[in-house]
């Protein structure tokens, strides 16, 4: 598949969702495969339930700034519904693609009753409408099953690489988790993983 | 995984720019690193202290900025390479020193990291740092690269050696807190011959003060020589352009790729300056005298733009009359950092051209289908942050008493206080330790008529920093106010690094920790001690505390921060909304716990109309437990 140079890919969601943790482990990956990469990110209030997002700039001529230009994002990684759609607003074009998850994080707004979040029906067909295509996926109900859901993530990401979006196979990410993951945690991050590109196949079979 | 230690010369990796200023350090043989954590440059140091035995090198973590570079001169002194890392108000804190430190001169390389934070991401002014390398007549280099973070870096500890004076580095936050791919070189081990040698009386003072400052001139002017052959300056685009766009830092990223999505690139040179004070006179006078018209890229204040105009008032005659757009002109914002889409909307104004983006209905259509939804998100406490309970029980005594008290901020999570999930608490905020200075002011008053309690908030690493001398003040002056020390046991708003109460150093060995009670009480005041989870306990001391007109008082409200006890244990409690009990709309509380107590663990379950707790959200504290009128919140012990 020819990629377009640069490609544009944002993660976006509610801080200490683990954006920064996941951006970091697709860029080594990519790297370490001869890819120029930049990352910028949103620091400061992203453990403090901000909306944050990731940059991820891919090239295999140059290197990029870490900033990408409204209205150029190719891919969009959404951990989290609302701020998915925030990113696609700003950064998003009638080709863009998007992975999101479907759990929200509601707003302080939502919380104390002064907006509404929308239902799951509503952000996707908003994604659809925005995009050339876009998925949901129940990536923190696996996690739940699976008894952690700070793999949410890890889920997301798999789902990331099965769409093939991303110059990036599973052996690649597999090594990346392998090579970034403390050995304790490292299995039931490659289930997640796996649980991911799974979730990413069915949809790219249908 | 590969560390900045470990990585091999000549391999390519991802490194934070920060991290690839640490690695610039290690390859140069730095001995010594210190700091105070301050977003976004606390990864400089944090980093080198993670490999600090490996790398076989000195880091700490300094109690404040200014003794951070105290200590880093030292070093050398002493003929250590030396490295100190801080952002924008460190400078200001370090100053002091800096300003005799220059006159003084240095002898082991001395690099000062300086880290900006335009549009104040996580600070509370965007103040640029590099004045004070103008002001204090050091060098100054601002890499616009993650390469050059790393080789830029490794270059200023040899300038630092070349002058005999320390050298700047200014990056900003999408440099420091960027990650992009570097090459590595070799590095040099740190020298094992550290010994402290005045070969005269007045060797490391600044006496006598006029030949030091002619001498600390006449510096600057060999650093100009060095900067007109620097390869960090460079300059893309047609021998005679229509248009210079000068830039520096992460500017020359947005610059590039201004001019390719304008298609501008026969028309726009850019001339990249990495050497921004001195400027490089004559090189950069050659590239103004090939255009009439320039224009200033940078961020946070214009002062490349006004070193330029300064060099052009004395060179008119080679560069001939210039037309200047930048920041003055209003081209460039005044305030806020730059971005590719600000800078393209500046030179497309400058040379009349538009840029064809995404069609107006696509951006229309996205407005319609998502703007009433994505209002902002605001950042406030965690889910079992013990400010907010702090906060919480603040808030209940200020009105069970009754006076108008108010309460004075600081510098570090807490400062958030003067939102919601603070209950708007907070109401000034200045410098570190500055809310308790103000508390003294505010407490010898009463002879003009004041007659309000005033409470200070401040952290336990603000405490250490900055608030002690404003305490010392204010028993000293009879001052009357309480002061409240949110201990969380950590530096949480920057990631969590120790401090001198904590009992470990930067490098994770064992040190005495200092007991802030102990130290209040030697310093003679009334000090209590209490548990914020502990609401009526706490609100009760509090009030106590406030009706205790006699001088300064001490409350130190101590809970280990939620995101570090989250690493460190279970959480302490299951809880849920006992569906019987919330009696939802009907209940007459008017949703205290999601409307008021607002933690983000506590929802609003729209269909059954009652309280919910999110179980991947909450944190286990039980505290909101306590808040429920009718007892419907659950804790259950784990």
């Amino acid at each position: 598949m020819t990629q377009k140079d640069p490609l544009n890919v944002i993660v976006t969601g509610v801080g200490g969702q683990g954006n920064v943790l996941i951006s970091q482990l697709i860029g080594k990956a990519l790297v370490k495969q001869g890819h120029h990469v930049t990352i910028g990110e949103t620091y400061g209030a992203s453990q403090r339930g901000g909306a944050v997002m990731s940059h991820l700039r891919i090239s295999r001529q140059e290197q990029y700034g870490p900033l990408i230009p409204e209205g150029q994002a190719d891919v969009i990684l959404g951990l989290e519904p609302v701020e998915t759609m925030r990113v696609l607003a700003q950064y998003g074009h009638p080709e863009v693609i998007v992975i999101a998850n479907s759990r929200p994080v509601y707003t302080m707004a939502v919380t104390t009753g002064a907006a509404e979040y929308p239902g799951t029906q509503e952000v996707t067909r908003t994604l659809e409408e925005l995009s050339s295509a876009a998925w949901v996926i129940n990536a923190t109900e696996i996690a739940l099953e699976m008894g952690a859901s700070i793999l949410t993530n890890i889920i997301m990401v798999g789902a990331l690489v099965g769409s093939r979006a991303l110059p990036l196979g599973p052996e690649g990410l597999e090594a990346a988790l392998r090579d970034s993951m403390p050995s304790d945690k490292l299995e039931v991050n490659l289930t997640a993983a796996r649980r991911g590109l799974e979730e990413a196949r069915a949809r790219v079979a249908s | 995984m590969v560390s900045i230690a470990t990585g091999k010369p000549g391999t390519r990796e991802l490194f934070m720019g920060n991290e690839a200023i640490a690695r610039g350090a290690l390859e140069a043989g730095v001995g010594f690193a210190a700091a105070y954590p301050g977003t976004p440059s606390s990864e400089v140091i944090g980093t080198l202290a993670e490999v600090a035995k490996e790398g076989d090198i000195y880091a700490e973590w300094s109690v404040n900025e200014k003794v951070a570079m105290e200590v880093a001169a030292a070093a050398s002194f002493a003929g250590v390479r030396a490295i100190v890392a801080m952002k924008q108000n460190g400078v200001n804190v370090a100053s002091d020193f800096l300003m005799n430190l220059n006159l003084t001169g240095t002898r082991a390389g001395l690099v000062l990291a300086a880290c900006d934070d335009p549009s104040a991401l996580s600070s509370t002014n965007e103040q640029d740092s590099r004045p004070f390398a103008k002001w204090a007549d050091l060098p100054l280099l601002e890499p616009g690269t993650f390469q050059e973070a790393k080789d830029m870096t490794r270059w200023a500890f040899e300038l630092s050696e070349e002058i005999n004076n320390a050298c700047m580095l200014r990056t900003v936050t999408r440099i420091s807190h960027a990650r992009g791919d570097i090459e590595l070189g070799e590095r040099i081990p740190p020298s094992k011959e550290a010994r402290f040698t005045a070969t005269s009386p007045v060797d490391f003072t600044p006496y006598p003060v006029p030949f030091k400052h002619h001498q600390m001139i006449a510096k600057l002017e060999k650093v100009r020589e060095l900067f007109e052959s620097s390869p960090f300056n460079r300059y893309v685009g047609p021998e005679r352009p229509e248009l210079l766009v000068v830039t520096c830092g992460a500017c020359w990223f947005y610059s590039l790729e201004a001019v390719k999505a304008l298609h501008a690139g026969d028309r726009v040179g850019i001339l990249k300056l990495g050497t921004t004070w001195p400027l490089p006179e004559k090189f950069v006078q050659e590239h103004l005298a090939r255009t009439e018209r320039v224009l200033v890229v940078e961020e946070v204040a214009p002062f490349l733009e006004g070193n330029l105009k300064e060099l052009v008032g004395g060179h008119l005659a080679d560069t001939g009359p210039l037309t200047f757009y930048g920041k003055r002109s209003g081209h460039i914002p005044d305030s806020g950092e730059l971005n590719p889409d600000l800078v393209t909307k500046a030179l497309g104004s400058v040379l009349d051209l538009e840029l064809e983006g995404v069609s107006p209905e696509y951006v229309q259509k996205a407005q319609q289908l998502t703007a009433s939804h994505t209002h902002m998100r605001a950042i406030g406490f965690c889910a079992g942050c013990p400010h907010r309970a702090s906060f919480w029980s603040l808030k209940n005594a200020l009105k069970l008493d009754g006076r108008g008290g108010f309460v004075t901020g600081d510098i570090g999570c807490y400062t958030m206080a003067l939102g919601p999930t603070g209950y708007f608490q907070v109401k000034t905020v200045q410098a570190m330790g500055s809310g308790v200075g103000l508390a003294c002011g505010f407490g010898n008053l009463a002879r003009t008529g004041f007659e309000q309690p005033v409470v200070s908030v401040c952290g336990d690493s603000t405490f250490f920093h900055a608030a002690i001398p404003a305490l010392l003040n204010g028993i000293y002056n009879h001052s009357n106010f309480t002061l409240l020390i949110l201990d969380n046991s950590a530096t949480a708003m920057t990631g969590f690094q120790p401090h001198p109460g904590i009992g470990k150093t930067a490098t994770g060995e064992t040190t005495p920790a200092v007991d802030i009670e102990g130290l209040c009480r030697a310093m003679g005041v009334r000090v209590e001690v209490t548990d914020p989870f502990d609401l009526e306990g706490t609100t009760e001391k509090l009030l106590d505390l406030l009706r205790d007109d006699g001088g300064v008082r001490v409350l130190i409200s101590k809970r280990t921060c939620a995101l570090v006890r989250a690493r460190q244990e279970e959480a302490e409690y299951r809880v849920h909304v006992d569906p019987e009990k919330c009696r939802g709309d009907s209940c007459g509380c008017a949703r205290l716990c999601t409307r008021v107590f607002q933690c983000p663990g506590l929802i609003w379950d729209t269909e059954t109309d009652t309280a919910k707790i999110d179980e991947v959200i909450c944190s286990g504290c039980g505290v909101c437990a306590d808040i429920c009128p009718a007892g419907a919140i659950i804790n259950e012990a784990v």
